[in-house]
C-alpha cells in the first residue's frame, strides 16, 4: 500500500481572508469613488430637503400676500426678496421647488413604467417587436415640444372642470411628459431583454417550468435594472426641464401655483426693473438638473460591471 | 445603399401619414371656438355662416382629406406657379389661417428666415466650438483642459434655454448695456452700420442656442475620439513615423467623426424645437413664435401645418443621418 500523496500547500483550500461583499456594496464604491457624482447627490439631497423641510421652520406663507412689503430687496425678513405682489420668494421657491420635483419624479416614474414595459414586451414576445417598435420610432419622430403645448391647452380646460385647477393641471403635466418620454428606456430595455433572453439561466428557468410572467418578474427585470436606473435619473432632469419650460411659456401651473418655470416666467415680466428676480429660480433649476446629470454619469459607471473594480 | 436610400423614403410616407393624422385628431378635440374672438352682438346664425366660410361644416374625415389635398397637392402647385409664372393652382383653396385670413404657406415663408438665421447660424457656430474641445479634451485626458472642458459643457447642458438666455439678457442687456435685447426683425442691411446691428441683435440669440449644441457635441465627440485613441492602428500610425497631427486629425479624427456626423444631422430638427423658447425670449418673430401664437389663438390649420413641418424635418433628417452613416461607414452594410 502506498502512502497516500500529501495536498499540495498551494492548492489548499483556505477560509475567506475578506468577509464576502455583496454587489451593491461594490457598486456603492464605484460611485463614491466619482466625485462629481458623490458632490452632485449631496447638493440634491440638500435641495430636496431644503424644500420639503423648509416650509416647516419658514414662518411666511407662499401664497400670503403683503402689500406693503412688495418688490422688496434681500432682507434679513426677506433673504431673496419679496415680489411685485410682497409674496416672500424664498417661501415661493420651496413651494415651487416642491412642485418642480414632484413633477419630475412622477412624470419620470410614468414614462420609465410605460418605457419598461414596452421595452420587456418587444424583447421577450417575438410577434409584439414588430409593431411597439414601430409604435416607439413613430413616437420619436413626432415633434414633441409642440405637440406637448398643444395638449396642455386642448386638456387644461377640461381637467380643471373634474379635478380641480391644480390637480387637474398636475395630472395633465405629469401626464403630457410621460407619455412623450418613455421612448428611449423602451429602446435601450428592449435590447438588454433580447441579449438576456437567449441566456442559459432563462432556459433553466424555462425548464423546470417557469411561467413567462415569472420569467420576466424574477430574472428578467432585475437584470435590467441598472439601465432602468440610469434612465430614470435623466428622465427626472429631463421632466423637469420640460416642465419649467412649459411654465415658462406661460401654458404650464396657473400664475397663483408657483414652480420654478412659472416663477422664472414671473420674473422675466420685471426684468428691465429687478433683474436679480430672475437668478433663484433660474439657479434652483440648473442646479438641480446639474447634480441629477452627475448623479446619472456617476451611476452610470458604477453600474457597469465592466468599468467597476478599474 | 441607394435601394436603402428609397427604401427608407418610401416607408416615411406611411409615417408621415400617421403623424398627420395624429396631429389632426389631437386638434379635433380642441375645445376651443375659433368665433371666441368675435363680439357678442353678432347674432348666431351669422357665427355659424361664419364657421361654414371657415371650412368648419364637413365631418372630421372630409376635413383631413381637404387638409391632405390642400398640402399636398394645391400648395406645391403653388410654388411652381410662383417659380415659374404658370397658373397651375389658379382658383384652389389654399390651406387658409384662421387668424390672419391668408394662405398659411405665405406666412411661414415671411417668418422662415429669421428663424433659419438665427437657429442655422447657431447650429453652425456651435458645431465649429464643439469639435475642437472635444478633440483636445479627448487628446489630454484628464488633463486639466479637458477637466474645465467637461465641466463647462455638462453646465451648458444642464443650464434650460430659458434661464441661460434670460441670464445673458440681464448680464449684456441690462447691465451692460452692450446688446440689444428685442430682435428687430424690420432692419434691412444696407450698408455698414445697419449690418453692425444685425450682427450684435444675432449675437445673444445664437449665444444661448450654440450653447446647447456646443454642449451636447462635444461630449460626443470626446467620448469618439477616445474610443479611438487607444485602438491599435493608432499605434501603427505612431510606430510608421507620422507625426502627432496627421495621427490624430488625420487617422483619429476621421474614425471618430462618423458617429459624431449621425449626431449633428439628428440635432437638426430638435434645434428647431429649442428655437421655440430662445425666440420667445428675444422676441424673434420666427416659426416657433408664429407656433405659440397660433396655438394661443386657436388657429388649427397654422398649428396643424407648423407641428406636420416640424414632423417631417424629423423624419427627414432621421433618414439622413442613417445614410450618412452607412456611406462614412464602409463596415455598415444596409444591403
Amino acid at each position: 500500500m502506498t502512502e497516500t500523496p500529501k495536498p499540495i500547500a498551494a492548492l489548499a483550500d483556505t477560509g475567506p481572508t475578506a468577509p464576502p461583499r455583496s454587489q451593491w456594496r461594490d457598486v456603492w464604491d464605484q460611485f463614491r469613488s466619482h466625485r462629481g457624482a458623490l458632490i452632485g447627490s449631496v447638493v440634491l439631497i440638500l435641495i430636496i430637503a431644503a424644500v420639503f423641510l423648509g416650509p416647516l421652520v419658514w414662518p411666511y406663507d407662499a401664497t400670503f400676500i403683503d402689500i406693503r412689503a412688495r418688490n422688496q430687496g434681500p432682507s434679513w425678513a426677506h433673504p431673496f426678496g419679496t415680489d411685485q405682489l410682497g409674496r416672500d420668494t424664498l417661501a415661493r421657491m420651496m413651494a415651487g421647488g416642491q412642485t418642480s420635483i414632484a413633477v419630475g419624479l412622477t412624470a419620470m416614474l410614468l414614462a420609465l413604467v410605460l418605457g419598461s414595459l414596452v421595452g420587456v414586451l418587444a424583447g421577450f414576445f417575438r410577434r409584439l417587436d414588430g409593431p411597439l417598435m414601430r409604435l416607439t420610432d413613430l413616437f420619436l419622430s413626432l415633434p414633441l415640444l409642440p405637440l406637448l403645448l398643444v395638449m396642455v391647452l386642448l386638456f387644461r380646460e377640461s381637467l380643471n372642470g373634474v379635478f380641480g385647477p391644480e390637480t387637474g393641471i398636475f395630472i395633465l403635466i405629469v401626464v403630457a411628459i410621460g407619455v412623450t418620454s418613455w421612448m428611449p428606456t423602451a429602446r435601450i430595455v428592449r435590447g438588454d431583454v433580447l441579449a438576456l433572453k437567449e441566456r442559459e439561466f432563462i432556459l433553466a428557468a424555462r425548464s423546470i417550468g417557469t411561467t413567462n410572467f415569472g420569467l420576466i418578474t424574477r430574472h428578467i427585470l432585475p437584470n435590467v435594472m441598472s439601465p432602468i436606473m440610469v434612465s430614470a435619473t435623466l428622465g427626472i432632469a429631463n421632466a423637469i426641464i420640460t416642465e419649467s419650460a412649459l411654465s415658462f411659456l406661460g401654458l404650464g401651473f396657473p400664475p397663483d401655483f408657483p414652480t420654478w418655470g412659472r416663477l422664472l416666467n414671473d420674473a422675466v415680466q420685471y426684468l428691465q426693473d429687478y433683474p436679480e428676480r430672475v437668478f433663484w429660480p433660474g439657479l434652483g433649476i440648473s442646479l438641480t438638473v446639474l447634480s441629477i446629470n452627475y448623479m446619472g454619469d456617476g451611476l452610470r459607471d458604477a453600474l457597469d460591471p465592466r468599468i467597476r473594480g478599474r | 445603399m441607394l435601394t436603402y436610400t428609397i427604401r427608407r423614403f418610401v416607408l416615411a410616407i406611411p409615417t408621415l401619414l400617421f403623424i398627420s393624422l395624429v396631429i389632426f385628431l389631437l386638434l379635433e378635440l380642441a375645445p376651443g371656438d375659433p368665433m371666441a374672438q368675435v363680439p357678442l352682438t353678432v347674432p348666431p346664425e351669422v357665427k355659424e355662416k361664419m364657421r361654414l366660410a371657415l371650412g368648419l361644416g364637413d365631418p372630421t374625415h372630409i376635413r383631413f382629406g381637404k387638409w391632405m389635398w390642400q398640402f399636398f397637392v394645391v400648395e406645391p402647385m403653388t410654388f411652381i406657379d410662383w417659380l415659374f409664372g404658370t397658373a397651375w393652382a389658379e382658383g384652389q383653396q389654399r390651406v387658409l389661417s384662421w387668424q390672419f385670413r391668408s394662405p398659411v404657406m405665405d406666412v411661414i415663408v415671411q417668418r422662415m428666415p429669421q428663424t433659419l438665421w438665427v437657429v442655422a447660424m447657431s447650429y453652425v457656430v456651435g458645431i465649429l466650438i464643439a469639435l475642437p474641445i472635444g478633440i483636445y479634451s479627448a487628446y489630454r485626458q484628464y488633463s486639466v483642459f479637458d477637466q474645465t472642458g467637461t465641466f463647462v459643457t455638462m453646465v451648458g447642458y444642464s443650464v434650460p434655454p430659458f434661464f441661460s438666455g434670460v441670464l445673458v439678457i440681464v448680464i449684456f442687456s441690462v447691465q451692460l448695456g452692450w446688446l440689444p435685447s428685442i430682435y428687430d426683425t424690420t432692419l434691412v442691411v444696407v450698408d455698414w452700420a445697419t449690418f453692425k446691428q444685425q450682427l450684435m441683435q444675432m449675437v445673444m440669440p445664437v449665444m444661448v442656442l450654440a450653447l446647447q449644441t456646443t454642449a451636447q457635441i462635444s461630449r460626443f465627440m470626446r467620448a469618439s475620439m477616445l474610443d479611438n485613441l487607444n485602438q491599435d492602428y493608432v499605434r501603427t500610425a505612431r510606430a510608421k513615423g507620422l507625426s502627432e497631427w496627421s495621427v490624430v486629425m488625420v487617422h483619429v479624427l476621421r474614425n471618430s467623426m462618423i458617429p459624431v456626423i449621425t449626431v449633428i444631422a439628428l440635432g437638426v430638427p430638435s434645434i428647431f424645437g429649442g428655437a421655440i423658447i430662445t425666440e420667445q425670449i428675444f422676441k424673434v418673430n420666427g416659426l416657433g413664435q408664429l407656433l405659440i401664437t397660433a396655438i394661443e389663438a386657436n388657429d388649427l390649420p397654422m398649428v396643424q401645418t407648423v407641428t406636420f413641418m416640424i414632423a417631417v424635418l424629423i423624419v427627414f433628417f432621421n433618414i439622413v443621418a442613417d445614410v450618412l452613416y452607412g456611406v462614412f461607414d464602409p463596415r455598415i452594410r444596409y444591403d
